[in-house]
């Protein structure tokens, strides 16, 4: 075979940490200059390290907002972030991309609420456009039962200083035109509550920008490095076994959404949780044709519009253990009979693509932020459906429990001791019942 | 969109007919009374999850109704082996 | 272009004899059946049919099939409008109306700023503050997209068809038509599908002949005999989009596209679902172009498309050709077109010393080849008019370029197999070096891949593998001995030397600064992007793919993704089986939403549960309530009255006089057995071992975790026979929660369940005047309080008909439940009516039953509960019996160190404060009313009426610590501002004294 002109001459090495390039539409123009032929490393390449302080486990958007928040809040740099992928390569870029805060319990609401005050300035935090559209999130109610729960969460939500509507089918037909309202439709649309601060943003920015502004910061950021094993002495984390060679540590924090319990096993530890899969879909792209978020439990079906026109929605978790980021088809097919059954006129609309993420589901539906009966050993897991829109928020709380060895605030109630005292903060939402 | 051969209807059927009805072999324990908060909690929430083969229990919904257990890979979704419930899965299997 | 010498005076497969008119942009055309809208656009002469998605560059038909990424088109209008059809996929039908999409004038104009808008741009700039990138957006939004969204509900209906067959052929060209045959001849049952409207794949467009027959005399012959095989179904039309584990793949079939915007009888398409014993993919291959600089100019197009047209569609899409090739197969392009007598500039092959037969055979016909070269750029405005052409050595210029004149260059860089099925179930795909291809990877044992989609470069090859896949599928679903029975048909071709290794084709200025080198054209991805992308620490090939959007188009990069990956790994001195490919996802061609959802939607979206008594409420003007499934009468407007109105009346009758109700569809289950009780003991709160016969209780029934999941009465029939109601909502999942802990967990109980909830007919008699109304009907039971106490169950026959009758009661008040069997249900209810009619007997639904419940303090379940409550919570201690043998589940939990704490959220009585405002339900409750938020939760409101027998609100609510807090105040800010106080009393309203009821 023969070898054709290499173009590589003009990669560049790296950049120096600490000295990141600001972009701006100044820094295109200038680029441009020089057909773009200067423009810097996001991150480096770097060969690990023998040991690091802290050991970040998983370069999602969750381990890379850690490492960010550790080096930038709390001055700690000698740090790694591991992936054994790509950056962003699990559900971080599978997600549907929903951002919002209005969640039921005092404590997850704090939570969210904090996260999404981050992502409202994230873009200009990480210099970097994490297109975080806050175009507004409506939740349908379609019974009396949903109507209800729906009132009782936008008052909890205004109580808790978060923005939240309650909204009549006129007002919810006027904002998403091609919506049926109709009536006599199976499952009416009977009002909706809408957070006008919530929304979407482009999901692999979000790792990308958390690594470049991280590595900018000075961690490390290990792509292709694979964790094989967590070893510990008396109790106590010493570092990771990994595709690389061993990595020592101080401590080590495991963020890998859909590999929790794996990872958790190789510290000999097993963790209330279980993974599935969660299925998503996009359409070809569409002009534009829907403004809001939308999103209904009662005919199950989440849909926004991207930026590039199409539509994006969620499907169902699979009802089953799984880590083959597949799932059935008869949940696609569940799926898109809700959506033809709320916008009819997506019916002639063709699917470009769906696929599996892994989700790590607790039984009270929160996450599991803080420290572990190994010492040294942290987890935050257990986002299941909904972590996407942590991202910034559970980096922070993360770093901050890391960084003093003590559980932020907003990430106390949310220890691995709850399973055992009975203090769960369950999110799943009324049970569906009624005489 | 595996099939499961139910071993009740003795068919392989597709796994819209079953339900999944989680993790086997957690017993319930004898005297709950006697346990303490954390080993109970155990019980209750924690899950060994694996990456690979499974012991879990289905349920043949739209069948005859009946619980029984399977060895699922969950990564290549393999159905290992079927058994009932109250015997564990063969030897060969769980050696795997 | 001279008028109409696009569409060749002879040959090809339409129908000279049917023009169809059809309408492109508002410009009236013609063409004819057998056309796709591509062939008839090329026919006349449309070269632009878009402009390109983000630098708005005109862009014409680059291919003939799933892999045409430029022309997107809409078609039909309004609610019948489909966006973003492939032209080269739609089959021209008289009246067609269709639209290019994508070349809104904003993009025109960024076009002139391009340079600023290199891979990724958008993550660099537009957020100098959150608002300005909201500003943003809106323009790149309304640049974005291709076609509209119809505007109005479908008009179609689509459905679905299940199959099981023992194998399933995807792909009818010669490997697919040579493996139905084999393996139906063996006797399997075959499914064969293709995505065109004609069988037959490349012999459509195939001139040289089979076994000395021409290929459609074969091909012919071959569809008649599969045709006739009763074994075999043929699936034309039919998109294989889907390959699922365990052999389980979608099909969608498209039934009147070809024939008219909206189908006219039947349904627009069908979703087969196969579950297959074996596949045999023959899945063809799909032509590589090649990167040069202006690629994308209307005019170059892949060789085998421009074959394609010739043959097939008998059009010549342009005068002057110049072929680009980096393998043989190539040549034919250059040969078809000199058939027809039209100018073939030249051959231009990039390898050292191209010397196969197809070489010759072109020499022969007078053809230049130009040997050792490459098309550095393609040159021309709205369409190619040149090419500059230079002399390669080892892929590096070595020499000066010329530029030659031509209307059309036809492409080959070989050929990428068409393998995404069989990546889906992520299996990935393998690189060769031999092939220049990547190839399926191992997919098992139950699938085989056969043709050009396994990397088989020759049609005797493909005939041959197929036959052999046929018959090794059919062997394997234990049909025959696996050998084939026919030998292939004799083809008359030379040999192929091995096709040369180019992508990106060198420019003499580097790849930053050249004239653009498109990878992928619908999304404009340029090598320089590529380039870009890695240079900047995107690596990976999904961080490429992601940070250039290569493959994410509607064509899913069937066309740009090998060339994509082969240009970044040398950018990054790796090879190309390093970098590897990203994930293929279904579907392979995007399948319509309706076809998916199928017949589920509108009237068969999800059932509707009616009671017997359906058709009574309907006649009486019910307004509904949708409870799980059920529709339950909501409440009875009279004329005139309002909701309220309607529900004091519907009260103050159950309070007052007798009102009636239907109960229907409470759920209930039928327990047997020696261990009912036993059984019973252990999932209830509450026991059952001493219940006495015709006696009823009422039980909680808990998770395990101790949280309230379901309540109801159970009432012991026989010594060892109970019936179990359970809420209306969770009748099905308290059935299965009782099947599970008996089969996994206690098989050795002797216990029966049998779901009876639509067995029976409920009618509950409300109100004092209840006993004298059901006496009138009833007259073999002792009604009196003393024979037939509160908590009893009755047999005897209500209105002649065999009935249990339940004292017990929701509302508190004396209360008959009648159950009948449910075809009696109509008819004793219309008799109770008739009874009751002398004492005003008033109907009343869901919120009567609400009001009344909630003045008497019970709880509801998912109402006042919301899985998160223990009994303790609920203050009811009293239905929880902790002395039992076995204990019962969820009671271990009641002491968890959570679940005993003083203030957890309690069950409370509230009393508005100004004694008229009712508070909403849903309302939170706070214990400080100045505190600006996050305001500390303290409550909130879970029921909330306004009782007409107590002329003023009501209201249950969950508070902090509660039970203990009597007499206190609490507020409740609502959303307009407004504080109302409301203060915490006993959560029974009404006759605490229970007294009603017993009477």
């Amino acid at each position: 075979m023969v070898k054709y002109a290499s173009i590589s001459e003009t990669r560049c090495a790296g950049s120096n940490p600490g000295r990141m390039e600001r972009y701006s539409l100044l820094s295109l123009v200038r680029h441009a200059r020089r057909y773009h032929e200067n423009w810097q490393r996001a991150w480096r390449d770097p060969a690990p390290k023998k040991a690091y302080d802290i050991v970040i486990v998983g370069g999602g958007g969750h381990g890379l907002a850690t490492a960010y928040y550790l080096a930038k809040v709390h001055g700690v740099t000698d740090v790694a972030v591991v992936e054994k992928g790509w950056l962003g390569g699990g559900n971080t870029g599978r997600n549907t991309t929903i951002v919002r805060s209005n969640y039921l319990r005092d404590e997850s609401s704090h939570l969210y609420e904090f996260s999404l005050k981050l992502w409202e300035g994230l873009s200009q935090e990480l210099n970097f456009n994490v297109m975080f559209s806050p175009r507004g999130v409506l939740y349908l109610g379609h019974n009396l039962h949903d109507m209800r729960e729906i009132e009782r969460r936008v008052n909890a939500n205004r109580l808790n200083g978060i923005d939240a509507e309650l909204l009549s089918t006129a007002d919810v037909q006027k904002l998403v035109p091609l919506m049926s309202c109709s009536p006599n439709a199976r499952y009416p649309v009977l009002g909706a509550s809408l957070q006008r601060r919530g929304g979407i943003a482009r999901h692999d920015a979000v790792a990308w920008g958390f690594a470049r502004a991280a590595d900018a910061q000075g961690v490390d950021i290990l792509q292709r490095t694979e964790v094989t094993g967590v070893r510990c002495d008396n109790g106590a984390v010493a570092g990771v076994e990994t595709s690389r060679g061993f990595i020592g540590a101080r401590k080590v924090a495991c963020v890998t959404a859909g590999n929790s319990g794996v990872l958790a096993a190789m510290a000999g530890l097993k963790l209330p949780i279980e993974s599935r899969p969660l299925q998503a879909l996009v359409s070809e792209p569409l002009k534009p044709c829907l403004d809001v978020v939308v999103q209904s439990s009662g005919v199950h079906c989440y849909v926004s519009q991207a930026d590039k026109g199409d539509l994006v929605i969620g499907a169902g978790t699979d009802s089953y253990n799984g880590y083959g980021q597949r799932g059935s088809f008869s949940v696609i097919e569940h799926t898109l009979q809700a959506i033809c059954e709320l916008f009819p006129a997506f019916s002639r609309v063709r699917m470009n693509r769906h696929w599996g993420g892994i989700v790590d589901i607790c039984p009270d539906a929160c996450p599991i932020i803080g420290e572990t009966p190994v010492r040294g050993l942290y987890f935050n897991c257990g986002w299941g459906t909904g972590g996407f829109k942590a991202t910034p928020g559970s980096g922070y709380v993360f770093a901050e429990t890391l960084a003093y060895e003590r559980p932020h605030p907003l990430a106390a109630p949310f220890s691995l001791d709850r399973f055992a005292t009975g203090a769960l903060v369950d999110e799943h939402g009324a049970a569906g019942v009624a005489h | 969109m595996f099939r499961i051969r139910c071993p009740y209807c003795r068919e392989l059927r597709s796994e819209e007919e079953f339900s999944y009805a989680g993790e086997a072999h957690i017993p319930r324990p004898e005297d709950p009374s006697s346990l303490s908060d954390a080993e109970w909690g155990e019980y209750l929430h924690t899950r060994t999850n694996p990456r690979g083969p499974h012991r879990e229990m289905w349920v043949h919904t739209a069948g005859c109704r009946r619980y029984f257990n399977v060895l699922r890979d969950t990564l290549s979704y393999e159905i290992l082996a079927v058994y009932l419930v109250g015997e564990m899965p063969p030897e060969r299997e769980e050696a795997r | 272009m001279s008028e109409d010498v696009r569409r060749l005076a002879a040959g090809g497969r339409i129908d000279r004899d049917q023009a169809l008119d059809f309408v492109f942009d508002g410009r009236a055309l013609r063409g004819f059946a057998g056309d796709t809208l591509a062939s008839a656009l090329l026919a006349n002469g449309v070269d632009v049919v878009g402009r390109s998605f983000k630098y708005g560059r005109p862009r014409g038909i680059v291919g003939h099939g799933a892999e045409e990424p430029n022309a997107i088109v809409e078609v039909g209008t309004g609610a019948s409008c489909v966006p973003n059809l492939r032209a080269t996929q739609v089959e021209l039908y008289d009246g067609l109306e269709a639209r290019s999409t994508g070349s809104s004038v904003f993009q025109r104009a960024v076009g002139a700023f391009g340079r600023l808008l290199p891979a990724g741009f958008y993550y660099k700039t537009f957020m100098s503050s959150p608002r300005a990138w909201m500003a943003w957006e809106r323009l790149l939004r309304h640049a974005a997209g291709f076609g509209r969204a119809p505007d109005a509900a479908d008009p179609d209906t689509y459905d679905r068809m299940n199959h099981h067959c023992d194998v399933l052929v995807v792909g009818a060209g010669p490997a697919g038509l040579s493996a139905a045959l084999e393996a139906a001849g063996w006797g399997a049952r075959v499914l064969l599908a293709d995505e065109q409207s004609e069988f037959g794949g490349s012999l459509l467009a195939e001139t040289r002949t089979l076994g000395g027959d021409g290929a459609a005399a074969w091909l012919d012959a071959t569809l008649a005999e599969l045709d006739a095989s009763a074994n075999v179904e043929l699936l034309p039309r039919s998109t294989v989009s889907g390959y699922y584990d365990h052999n389980f793949l979608t099909i969608v079939e498209r039934r009147s596209d070809h024939l008219g915007p909206v189908a006219v009888a039947g349904t627009r398409e069908r979703l087969h679902r196969v579950r297959a014993e074996q596949v045999v993919l023959a899945t063809g291959a799909i032509e590589r172009p090649l990167v040069f600089a202006n690629n994308d100019l209307p005019g170059v197009m892949l060789a085998s498309s421009v074959s394609t047209y010739v043959n097939r569609y008998a059009v010549a899409p342009g005068k002057s050709l110049l072929l680009f090739t980096t393998n043989d197969h190539g040549y034919r392009t250059a040969l078809d077109w000199h058939r027809i007598g039209r100018e073939v500039v030249a051959i231009v092959d990039a390898r050292e010393n191209p010397a196969g037969g197809w070489v010759a055979a072109a020499k022969d016909s007078g053809i230049e080849v130009i040997a050792r070269h490459a098309i550095t750029e393609a040159v021309g405005r709205s369409r190619v008019s040149g090419a500059a052409i230079a002399p390669l050595q080892r892929n590096a210029l070595v020499g000066a370029s010329r530029r030659l004149a031509c209307d059309l260059v036809a492409c080959s860089g070989g050929w990428n197999p068409t393998l995404h099925l069989g990546s889906q179930t992520g299996v990935k795909p393998r690189w060769s070096k031999s092939a220049a291809a990547f190839l399926p990877g191992d997919l098992g044992e139950g699938t085989l891949c056969a043709g050009a989609v396994a990397g088989t470069p020759t049609l005797r090859g493909c005939l041959e593998q197929g036959a052999l896949a046929g018959a090794t599928a059919a062997s394997r679903a234990g049909f025959g001995s696996g050998r084939t029975t026919r030998a292939a048909p004799e083809v008359d071709e030379p040999s192929e030397a091995p096709t040369g290794s180019l992508f990106l084709v060198p420019h003499p200025k580097r790849v930053s600064r050249a004239p653009r080198q498109f990878v992928d054209f619908q999304l404009d991805v340029t090598a320089a992007d590529i380039e870009l992308a890695a240079r900047e620490g995107y690596e990976s090939v999904e961080h490429v793919k992601r940070y250039t959007a290569l493959g994410f188009g509607t064509d899913q990069g069937k066309l740009g993704n090998v060339n994509g990956v082969a240009i970044l790994a040398d950018v990054l001195g790796k090879d190309i089986a390093e970098v590897g490919t990203t994930m293929y996802r279904p579907s392979y061609t995007p399948a319509t939403f309706g076809a998916i959802a199928a017949r589920d939607v509108g009237g068969f979206f999800d059932a509707e549960r009616h009671t017997p008594m359906h058709d009574w409420h309907t006649d009486h003007g019910a307004e509904w309530e949708d409870v799980g499934r059920w529709k339950r009468p909501w409440y009875y407007p009279q004329s005139g009255e309002t909701m309220q109105q309607a529900v004091n009346r519907e009260c103050l009758a159950a309070r007052d006089g007798v009102a009636i109700v239907d109960a229907s569809t409470l759920g209930k289950i039928d327990i047997q057995g020696a261990d009912a009780a036993e059984f019973l003991d252990r999932v209830y709160t509450t026991g059952f071992r001493k219940l006495g016969i015709g006696r009823c209780r009422y039980g909680l029934m808990l998770h395990e975790d101790g949280t309230i999941f379901d309540d109801g009465v159970t009432a012991r029939l026989a010594e060892s026979r109970y019936l179990m109601h359970t809420t209306t909502g969770n009748a099905e999942v308290v059935f299965a929660w009782l099947e599970r802990w008996h089969q996994t967990e206690w098989p050795d109980l002797k216990v029966y369940f049998t779901s009876v909830t639509d067995h029976w007919a409920t009618a509950a008699l409300v109100g004092p005047k209840s006993r004298t109304v059901l006496a009138k009907v009833c007259t073999d039971i002792d009604l009196s309080g003393e024979a037939f106490p509160f908590m009893v169950v009755r047999e005897g026959r209500v209105a002649g008909v065999p009935a249990r009758v339940f004292r017990i009661s929701f509302s508190g008040e004396l209360s008959f439940e009648v159950n009948v069997p449910a075809q009696h249900g109509r008819s004793v209810w219309d008799a109770l009516i008739d009874a009751g009619a002398e004492f005003d007997i008033m109907p009343y639904g869901t919120e009567t039953m609400h009001v009344l419940r909630a003045e008497k303090g019970f709880i509801i379940v998912g109402q006042d509960t919301d899985g998160s409550m223990t009994p303790a919570d609920m203050g009811m201690d009293w239905a929880v019996r902790r002395n039992k043998p076995f204990g019962f589940l969820g009671d271990r939990s009641l002491d968890l160190a959570d679940h005993v704490r003083e203030d957890r959220p309690q069950l409370v009585g509230l009393a508005s404060g100004d004694g008229k405002t009712v508070l909403p339900e849903g309302g939170q409750l706070v214990d400080d009313p100045e505190r600006p938020p996050p305001v500390p939760f303290a409550g909130h409101v879970t029921s909330s009426y306004y009782s007409a027998r107590l002329s003023r609100p009501i209201a249950l609510g969950m508070v902090k610590g509660g039970a203990k807090r009597m007499g206190e105040t609490v507020y409740c800010p609502l959303a307009d501002g407004r504080v109302l106080k409301a203060s915490i009393v006993d959560s029974v309203f009404y006759d605490p004294k229970e007294e009603r009821q017993r009477v």
